[in-house]
C-alpha cells in the first residue's frame, strides 16, 4: 500500500533529497534501511535517524503520516 | 575586612536607574579597581564584594535584569573549560568573558590559518600563524579583563585531559572533528563534570548536553572505533552564522548549568538548519 512520509536530510545528506520530499511515497511497512538505499544513501554515511521527533534506527518500520530526518556525521566547529 | 570593602565600595558607588527607571548602586570599572589595587585584591573579587554588598560593577548592568546579583555572584565564581578556539570556542570565549564567568579553562594546540578567517572571531589577519588559545587569553583580556583565565596550548589526549580539566564545573566542546570529542567526554565523565557539545557543517548543526551518567556522544556518533575523523563539514564546511549561533547555544545552556537550573538539552539534541531556518529538539532517547 502506498503511503507517503515527510522527509527531511541533513548537511551532507542533502544531496540525496527527493524533489517530493515534504510528501515522499514510501510503501507501508517499510524499513528506514530500505528507505535510505532507495534514496542512494550510503548507509556508512547515515548516524542518526528521527521519527516524529524521537530517536530511531535503520530497522524502524515506517508506516506512512510520519515526519523521518536522517543525519550523517557532523563535527565541524 | 570584608564587610569594611563593602563599606568602602557603597560609598565609592552611585546611584544610577536601568534604562526601564528602576533603581540601583553602581560602580564603574576604574574606582572598583583602585580600591582592589588597594588592598591586593584580584578584580574578580572586587566584583564579587561589589555584588554581595548590593553595588552592580556597570559592566554587568545589564546582565542582572535577568540573573540576580547572586547569579552574577555565582557566574564569577564558577570555572568553565572551553576545548577547542574555532569557530564555537571563539565566540564562547566571548560570551563567557562578557557574561563574567570568573575563570576559564582555554584548550588549544593549534594556530590559526587563512581558512579559519570566515568564521573563527579570534583569528584576524594580523593573527595568522599565531598560536590560537593566546590570542583568546588576549581577547579575554581585553574584554574582561577580572576573569582569570588558564591557557593549555595543547591538544587533548587521553593522558592531559582530566588533569587539563581539573575542577572545571562546565566543559564546552568546541571541538573540529570526531574523534577527540568522545577524549574529552570521557574525561568528564571521570571528572564528574557536566559537557556541552556542539558540531556544525555547512548551515546547519547540533547541540546536546552530556552528564556524566548520561550515554552521551555515542548515542550521536555511534560506536567512536568506527567513526572517520572529520564528518560531514569535511565537504560542506563551516558558514559563521550557524557556527556562532550554536556557540550562543552552548553558552545558554552553560549558563543555566552553572546557576543549577534545570539543563533544557539533556537527552535531547537540538538541530538547526539554517538551509530553511528549521530549529527542532529532537528526542536522543530511543523511541
Amino acid at each position: 500500500m502506498v503511503a507517503h512520509i515527510e522527509l527531511k536530510l541533513f548537511a551532507s545528506l542533502k544531496a540525496y533529497l527527493p524533489q517530493e520530499a515534504e510528501r515522499f511515497p514510501i510503501t507501508s511497512g517499510e524499513s528506514v534501511e530500505a528507505l535510505i538505499k532507495r534514496l542512494g544513501i550510503p548507509l556508512d554515511d547515515v548516524k542518526l535517524i528521527f521519527i516524529d521527533g524521537i530517536r530511531a534506527d535503520i530497522s524502524s518500520v515506517l508506516w506512512g503520516g510520519e515526519r523521518v530526518g536522517v543525519f550523517p556525521p557532523v563535527g565541524g566547529g | 575586612m570584608r564587610a569594611a570593602l563593602g563599606q568602602a565600595i557603597w560609598q565609592v558607588s552611585t546611584p544610577a536607574t536601568h534604562p526601564d527607571g528602576t533603581p540601583y548602586r553602581s560602580i564603574g570599572m576604574k574606582d572598583l579597581k583602585k580600591l582592589c589595587q588597594g588592598r591586593g585584591l584580584s578584580g574578580r573579587d572586587g566584583q564579587i564584594a561589589a555584588l554581595e554588598a548590593g553595588v552592580v560593577p556597570e559592566r554587568y548592568a545589564r546582565n542582572v535584569r535577568v540573573y540576580s546579583l547572586e547569579e552574577q555572584v555565582a557566574l564569577l565564581r564558577s570555572s568553565v573549560c572551553v576545548v577547542g578556539m574555532g569557530g564555537l570556542g571563539g565566540t564562547v570565549v566571548e560570551v563567557l568573558a562578557r557574561l563574567g564567568v570568573g575563570t576559564l579553562l582555554l584548550v588549544d594546540g593549534d594556530i590559526f590559518d587563512e581558512s579559519n578567517l570566515n568564521r573563527q572571531f579570534l583569528s584576524q589577519e594580523q593573527a595568522l600563524g599565531k598560536p590560537k588559545v593566546q590570542e583568546a587569553a588576549t581577547r579575554v583580556g581585553a574584554v574582561n579583563s577580572s576573569v582569570v583565565v588558564h591557557v593549555h596550548q595543547c591538544y587533548l589526549n587521553e593522558d592531559n585531559t582530566l588533569s587539563i580539566l581539573g575542577d572545571a564545573d562546565v566543559a564546552i566542546d568546541c571541538l573540529g572533528g570526531l574523534k577527540d570529542r568522545f577524549v574529552l567526554e570521557g574525561a568528564t565523565k571521570q571528572a564528574g563534570c557536566p559537557l556541552v557539545s556542539a558540531a556544525v557543517a555547512g548551515l546547519s548543526g547540533h547541540v546536546t548536553t552530556i552528564f556524566p551518567s548520561d550515554p552521551g556522544l555515542q548515542v550521536i556518533y555511534g560506536d567512536p572505533l568506527s567513526l572517520p575523523t572529520q564528518g560531514a563539514e569535511s565537504s560542506l564546511g563551516c558558514l559563521p552564522q550557524i557556527t556562532t549561533l550554536l556557540a550562543a547555544l552552548e553558552c545558554s545552556e552553560a549558563t543555566r548549568i552553572l546557576l543549577k537550573k534545570r539543563p533544557l538539552l539533556r537527552h535531547q539534541l537540538m538541530v538547526i538548519d539554517l538551509d530553511d531556518m528549521g530549529a527542532e529538539v529532537l528526542d536522543l532517547q530511543r523511541g
